[in-house]
């Protein structure tokens, strides 16, 4: 037995349970500071309410920007579905050597940061055909080009589990047209696979600052962009903010992981 | 044959809305900066280029970038892989908790982690107070390099753990067991066998993490409201700032960015190549 073997469970858990800590640390901090009456210059705060949350949630500014934050994200959402679906669904069917064209399309939005794109964003939205600059449309576009990526991916794969090809060549056999085929039988089959990659990708889309801050900012303040404009409020107020905005994420992807669960 | 034209006509027809949204949100801004990072004053150059390297401020940036993606990479992806290697070594109770609980600290970034950050480690963060008083440090500064590249290092770990987890898989146990039959110890597995069987994931990771970290943005500009200066920071500044615009100079810069991020993928792929690979 080599010395480290030896050694094995306990320095491993060690290491885990330090790990664990490191991540948990300023979440944690987050969450007491919220929590307490007033913590400044010492380790531990000096009194425990419930006084900021109570704040946060009856200020009608948050609600407003939280509903925001909903509705653009949902939107931008039900645009990549209203996009990709079709996509996918001919790519598969119709033309597969595509798919190996939009691997690499699919990479751009993620090998392009946000603020390179915003650069030419803000000069073409700004005025021309399309002046939606400052207006939460310009964001449903942008978030539909982050949440491709991820969704291509994970429909991509749903698609190859069930078998396209004989299921519309089932379809068809029994007489329905292609449309009919495509909406009745492979779209109730993608249905979970769908469900969990819009949890998934709400979990990201609600928490993009970039686009949301550069192109629309507090012309239409979604929740990230409230969040920075409370930095010079009360730390125990902002810090009851951020909470319960992970929970929110929390909650989404806890949906999420327990739809996948039962797929299986 | 008649009706197959068709149905491949619509389904061309199918491929239109989505080729329209995605041209017009993510290659066409693209195109603009890439062509306008060539327009200058004096016309079309590469003056904007130019005046970004000879600039010292610029140079800076672009130096603070480097330096805080390499950095917190170097630590995110060390710290990692000890976790990561640990997490297959612990009861699978344990394991799930804390990979999932990763999971889902890879959702905490941005403004609410500058704010976190700002909470335990800032003047009178609760962690800064505690560290002074046990006399492991004399100051910190959230608001600095260092302090950047702790507050990075902390996003990339989860990323890091995701991408490295399943590569330990390519570490098979009965080689180690051989190797030890042969009279190898620890440190000379890991050289000769762990290490390079690794590589082709760790190197890959290390790239994900590096461009993860020269493209943020939220969190520095969170934390420092735009006065530290780092590439991302210095692009939006020229294109959303209140003093001066120069979208052009920022189509520069934000080329420079793309274009490091391309560099460092072509030295992946050439490390790539001569690395040791794993038949299966």
């Amino acid at each position: 037995m080599s010395p480290a073997e030896k050694r094995s469970p306990l320095f491993h858990q060690l290491v885990v349970y330090l790990l664990f800590l490191i991540l948990l640390l300023p979440l944690l901090g987050t969450l007491v500071y919220s929590l307490s009456t007033s913590w400044s210059a010492t380790i531990l705060p000096s009194g425990f309410t419930f006084k900021w949350y109570v704040a946060l949630w009856s200020d009608t500014r948050f609600l407003a920007a939280f509903g925001r934050s909903l509705l653009v994200c949902f939107g931008a959402l039900a645009l990549a579905l209203l996009l990709i679906l079709p996509l996918l669904f001919v790519v598969n069917y119709h033309f597969p050597k595509l798919d190996g064209v939009m691997n690499v399309l699919i990479l751009l939005p993620f090998a392009i940061p946000p603020v390179v794109s915003s650069v030419g964003l803000m000069q073409l939205f700004a005025s021309g055909p399309l002046p939606i600059l400052g207006t939460p449309w310009i964001l449903v576009g942008c978030y539909f080009t982050i949440a491709l990526p991820f969704m291509y991916r994970a429909i991509t794969n749903n698609l190859q589990a069930i078998n396209l090809r004989d299921l519309m060549d089932a379809a068809h056999l029994l007489g329905a047209s292609t449309w009919r085929a495509a909406f009745m039988v492979v779209l109730p089959n993608l249905r979970k696979g769908l469900m969990v990659s819009v949890f998934l990708s709400f979990s990201f889309l609600f928490g993009e600052f970039v686009f949301a801050n550069l192109l629309v900012g507090s012309r239409y303040e979604t929740l990230q962009v409230y969040l920075y404009n409370m930095r010079n409020d009360s730390g125990h107020f902002t810090s009851a903010l951020v909470i319960s905005y992970f929970m929110f994420v929390l909650l989404m992807t806890w949906a999420a992981n327990r739809l996948n669960k039962d797929k299986s | 044959m008649k009706s197959s034209i068709s149905s491949k006509g619509w389904a061309l027809l199918c491929l239109v809305p989505f080729t329209l949204f995605f041209f017009a949100f993510q290659i066409a801004p693209l195109v603009w900066v890439a062509s306008n990072s060539l327009n200058t004053a004096e016309g079309w150059g590469l003056g904007n280029f130019q005046q970004a390297f000879s600039s010292a401020f610029y140079r800076q940036a672009m130096r603070h970038s480097l330096e805080v993606a390499f950095w917190s990479s170097l630590f995110g992806i060390a710290i990692a892989i000890i976790g990561s290697y640990s997490l297959r070594q612990v009861s699978s109770r344990l394991r799930d908790f804390v990979m999932a609980f990763s999971n889902m600290t890879s959702n905490f970034s941005g403004v609410p982690l500058a704010f976190a950050f700002i909470i335990l480690l800032g003047f009178n963060g609760a962690l800064t107070i505690l560290l002074k008083q046990m006399g492991v440090i004399e100051d910190f500064n959230l608001y600095s390099k260092t302090g950047l590249i702790v507050l990075y290092t902390y996003f990339q770990i989860p990323l890091g753990v995701l991408l490295l987890y399943p590569a330990f898989d390519a570490l098979r146990e009965d080689w180690r067991e051989s190797a030890e039959l042969l009279g190898a110890n620890t440190w000379q597995f890991w050289r000769h066998i762990g290490l390079p069987v690794l590589t082709p994931a760790l190197l890959g990771t290390f790239v994900i993490l590096l461009a993860n970290a020269l493209g943020a943005y939220a969190t520095v500009y969170a934390l420092t409201t735009g006065n530290f200066n780092i590439l991302p920071i210095r692009i939006a500044a020229m294109v959303s700032g209140d003093i001066f615009l120069d979208p052009n100079m920022a189509s520069a810069l934000a080329m420079v960015l793309v274009g490091l991020m391309t560099l460092i993928t072509i030295v992946h792929q050439w490390l790539l190549r001569r690395s040791y690979h794993v038949t299966r």
